[in-house]
């Protein structure tokens, strides 16, 4: 008790839930507006299609108004070094997992034109401990494993237990891991 | 061009079909939903891939852009329709249905 009276204000905020002062880095803060702006911009310009004057001037004045309301809605963390790699680790991950989705949607496409389906298919729920910490790679994994055909996540639990139903034993024998594995070497957990 | 265009259609219109004839053919809620959320996905892909492909006849801005458009609805379908999906799922583990397995089946006759 003697303990808690000796925490100062800021240390308290903090417990709270809220950030103290000496969090909030404003040399990082500013790297991810800047940030933010150029995704923004790019997708403007990719969208509207038109290069005149009045188009861009109008995409860079909502640009920076939706970044100056809205900037820690894209990039939630702070930490803005570790991004680059990150995405260029997505951009990698993209293509093999548009080569599973096609493969076992060849799967499922068998299964379903298959005169005798109801004796290949063997429905049945699954569950793994993943080993992924943060809210942004169970994101992914979850959804990497329902755009799977043969698996849909049905619950993740906060310490990373994942429930799933499958089609059959083969689609979520080993893929759900592998997928696993590879998202956490994405996001270096 | 138009060569690859048609051929993407027609290979995404499989996939429709194909869910379309899973989600009448499969035995349950659960095992329903894996043809008609992911085989329409895979069907969007490759359909708006070919009308993709179509509408660059000769790589001019406009016509890359008008493309680029058409791949962003591929890029939102992936990441609302699993969602989607899993909120199906999830609405169906939460009223207590149980999934249908080969077991009970095998008793039936």
């Amino acid at each position: 008790m003697v303990e808690q009276a000796k925490v100062s204000p800021q240390n308290r905020s903090y417990e709270q839930g809220t950030p103290s002062p000496s969090d909030v880095q404003p040399e990082k803060s500013r790297a991810s507006r800047i940030i933010t702006f150029v995704i923004l911009f790019v997708i403007w310009l990719l969208l509207s299609g038109r290069f005149d004057l009045l188009h861009i001037g109008l995409g860079v004045a909502s640009c920076f108004l939706v970044t100056l309301f809205s900037a820690d809605l894209l990039l939630p963390s702070p930490d803005v070094m570790r991004l680059p790699g990150i995405w260029f680790r997505f951009i990698k991950y993209i293509p093999w997992l548009l080569y599973e989705v096609l493969a076992a949607n060849i799967h499922v496409m068998y299964l379903v034109f298959h005169p005798r389906m109801m004796r290949l298919i063997d429905p049945r729920i699954m569950e793994f401990d993943s080993k992924l910490k943060s809210d942004i790679s169970r994101v992914t994994l979850a959804n990497s494993i329902t755009l799977t055909p043969g698996t849909i996540t049905i619950h993740i639990s906060i310490y990373g237990h994942i429930t799933f139903h499958a089609i059959d034993i083969e689609s979520g024998k080993s893929l759900p891991l592998i997928m696993d594995a590879r998202i956490a070497d994405i996001f270096k957990e | 061009m138009n060569f690859m265009a048609v051929v993407f259609v027609l290979l995404g219109l499989l996939f429709f079909t194909g869910g379309a004839v899973g989600i009448i053919r499969m035995p349950d809620f659960y095992s329903r939903l894996h043809p008609a959320g992911k085989l329409d996905t895979m069907g969007l892909l490759m359909s708006m891939l070919g009308v993709a492909l179509y509408t660059i006849q000769e790589f001019s801005l406009g016509e890359v852009l008008t493309g680029l458009k058409i791949m962003f609805i591929v890029v939102f379908v992936f990441i609302t329709s699993p969602t989607a999906t899993h909120a199906i799922v999830d609405a169906g583990v939460r009223a207590g249905l149980e999934p249908w397995t080969q077991d009970i089946s095998r008793e039936e006759p």
